[in-house]
C-alpha cells in the first residue's frame, strides 16, 4: 500500500469488475496520439506484412474485408489509467494474416500511416489475442481512434494498438518503437503495470 | 539528469517519489498551482508530466497524469490543476489536499512532447484550457535558459477569468523578449477585444500562428476536440505533421 493522503476516499465504489492494478473505469473514449490525425482515404489505403526476409504480403482495404471477419468483445487499457469494459469490434484476425507467411521472426514492429510505430512480441499477435480493427461499436472506426484500420491487442496497455496501422514489419531482433524510445515499457502489460522502461 | 527522451533510452526505473505539497496558489475559481517538494527529484523538460497518486486509507490508489508547469526549482516542481466537476482526483487536489500532506508522484515522463531550450526555431503554442499548463512551462523554461527563439502561444479559454497565469503572463509579454500572446474567448470576452466569443478557427491561427515556410515547432495541448481541430487547422495550413506536436488532456466530450 502507498503512502495515504488524508482525507482521499476516492469514489464511491462498488463491486467492481477485475482491473489491472492502477486502472479506473471510464465509460467515454479517450483520445491520445502525438501529433494530428492522419486521414487515409480507402482507395489507396493498405496492409502489408514484411517478413525478415523482405517478402512482402499486401492487402488492399477490399481484400481486407474480403478475409474472415472476427467481432471481438474486449477490455482495453490505457497507459494514462483508464479502462474501458466489453467494447465491441470487428476486425480480421492476425492469425488469419500470418498465415500462410514464413517466417521464423520473434518480435513485431507495426507501423502507422503517420510515422508511428510499436513493438511487440510476435507471439503476441497470434493466438486469437490480435486484431486489424475496422470497426467500433457497429460503425466505422472513427479517424481520431485510428480509423480506417487499427491494430487491436488489447491484452497490452493500448498505445501498442498501433492507430492507423499500416504494416507489420517482422523481425529477429526486438527493435523499439516510439513511446517504448520515449521511456515507455518494451512490453506493457496492464496486469503487471508495466508502463515505462524499468518497470 | 536522466530524462528519458525519444533517442537516448534510459532503464532505470522510475519510482514513485512522496511529495508534500509547500505552497498553492489559486490560478482562477477551479484552478490552483501546487508547488510540490519531491525529495531526489531528478529534473525536467519542458513539456513533460508526472503521474500522481493518491491513497485512501483503506488501500484504493487512483492516478492521474498532470504537466508539470514550470522548470524545477531545486527539488520543488509545480503542476496545475483543473477542478472536474465529478472528478476523482482533481477535486480531491483542489479542494482537500493540505500543506504538508502527501501524494505520491512518478516521472518526469514523456520524451515527445517536450521543448528543447537550446532550439532556435520558432515556436507557435496552442493551448485550450488547461493545456495551457505544458506550454506554460515551454515559456518559463524559455526564459530562464535566455532563449530567444520568437515565442507565440494563442491560448483559448472560455471568460478572462478562467486565464491561469494571466498577471505573469502579462509581464512576460511585456518584459521576455520575442514572446507573443494571443487569447481566443470562446464564452465571454474582455472590454476591448475585438471580435465575438468563437472557437478557435482558421483565422486565429493564421492571424496569431507562424507561416510555414519560417518551419515553426507546434505544440498543441487541451481536450481532444480541441487539439483534433487545432492540429488539423495547422495542417491543412501547411505545417508538415511531424512538426505538430500534441498532447491530449481529457475525455471526448
Ligand atoms: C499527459 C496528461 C497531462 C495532463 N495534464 C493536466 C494538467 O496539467 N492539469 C489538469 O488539470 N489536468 C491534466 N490532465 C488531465 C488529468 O490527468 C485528469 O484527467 C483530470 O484532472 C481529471 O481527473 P479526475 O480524477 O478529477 O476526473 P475523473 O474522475 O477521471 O473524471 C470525472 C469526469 O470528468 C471527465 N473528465 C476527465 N478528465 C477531464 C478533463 N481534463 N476535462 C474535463 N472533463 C474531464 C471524465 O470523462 C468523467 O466524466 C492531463 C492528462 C494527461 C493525459
Amino acid at each position: 500500500m502507498g503512502i495515504v493522503s488524508p482525507g482521499f476516499q476516492g469514489r464511491p465504489r462498488t463491486a467492481e469488475p477485475a482491473l489491472p492494478p492502477g486502472q479506473y473505469l471510464t465509460q467515454d473514449f479517450p483520445v491520445l496520439s502525438a501529433g494530428p490525425t492522419p486521414r487515409v482515404p480507402l482507395d489507396t489505403w493498405e496492409f502489408v506484412l514484411t517478413t525478415e526476409t523482405g517478402a512482402e504480403y499486401r492487402w488492399s482495404w477490399d481484400e481486407l474485408m474480403g478475409l474472415p471477419q472476427e467481432t471481438p468483445h474486449v477490455d482495453i487499457h490505457c497507459v494514462t489509467h483508464w479502462s474501458k469494459l466489453g467494447t465491441d469490434w470487428q476486425g480480421v484476425s492476425l492469425d488469419t494474416l500470418l498465415d500462410g507467411v514464413d517466417t521464423a521472426a520473434r518480435y513485431a514492429l507495426a507501423h502507422s500511416y503517420g510515422g508511428y510505430t510499436t513493438n511487440l512480441p510476435l507471439d503476441d499477435l497470434r493466438g486469437g489475442r490480435a486484431w486489424v480493427a475496422h470497426t467500433y461499436d457497429g460503425g466505422p472506426l472513427p479517424a481520431e481512434h485510428g480509423g480506417p484500420a487499427r491494430l487491436l491487442v488489447p491484452h497490452l496497455y493500448f498505445w501498442k494498438s498501433a492507430k492507423w496501422v499500416r504494416g507489420i514489419r517482422l523481425l529477429t531482433d526486438d527493435q523499439p518503437g516510439f513511446w517504448e524510445t520515449a521511456g515507455y515499457h518494451d512490453y506493457g502489460d496492464p496486469w503487471r503495470e508495466q508502463r515505462y522502461q524499468g518497470d | 539528469m536522466a530524462v528519458p527522451t525519444t533517442g537516448d533510452r534510459v532503464a532505470a526505473p522510475l519510482t514513485w517519489r512522496v511529495a508534500r505539497l509547500v505552497e498553492r496558489r489559486v490560478e482562477t475559481p477551479t484552478a490552483q498551482t501546487l508547488m510540490l517538494e519531491v525529495p531526489g527529484w531528478p529534473g525536467h523538460r519542458p513539456g513533460q508530466h508526472v503521474d500522481i497518486r493518491l491513497t485512501a486509507a483503506d488501500g484504493y490508489q487512483a492516478a492521474r497524469s498532470y504537466s508539470l508547469a514550470a522548470p524545477a526549482e531545486g527539488e520543488r516542481i509545480a503542476v496545475t490543476v483543473q477542478r472536474v466537476p465529478d472528478g476523482e482526483v482533481s477535486p480531491y487536489l483542489t479542494d482537500t489536499y493540505a500543506e504538508g500532506d502527501p501524494v505520491e508522484v512518478r516521472g518526469p515522463i514523456g520524451g515527445w512532447f517536450v521543448w528543447r531550450a537550446d532550439e532556435t526555431a520558432p515556436v507557435l503554442l496552442v493551448g485550450g484550457g488547461s493545456g495551457v499548463v505544458p506550454l506554460m512551462a515551454m515559456v518559463r523554461a524559455r526564459r530562464e535558459a535566455g532563449n530567444r527563439a520568437p515565442f507565440r502561444l494563442i491560448y483559448s479559454v472560455r471568460t478572462p477569468d478562467d486565464v491561469f497565469y494571466a498577471e505573469e503572463l502579462r509581464r512576460r509579454t511585456r518584459d521576455d523578449q520575442g514572446l507573443d500572446v494571443a487569447y481566443v474567448y470562446t464564452r465571454a470576452a474582455p472590454e476591448g477585444w475585438r471580435g465575438e466569443p468563437h472557437r478557435i478557427g482558421l483565422a486565429d491561427v493564421n492571424t496569431h500562428g507562424w507561416p510555414p515556410d519560417l518551419e515553426p515547432l507546434c505544440y498543441v495541448c487541451g481536450p481532444t476536440g480541441f487539439v483534433e481541430a487545432v492540429a488539423d487547422l495547422l495542417v491543412g495550413l501547411g505545417h508538415p505533421t511531424r512538426r505538430v506536436k500534441t498532447e491530449r488532456f481529457g475525455p471526448t466530450g
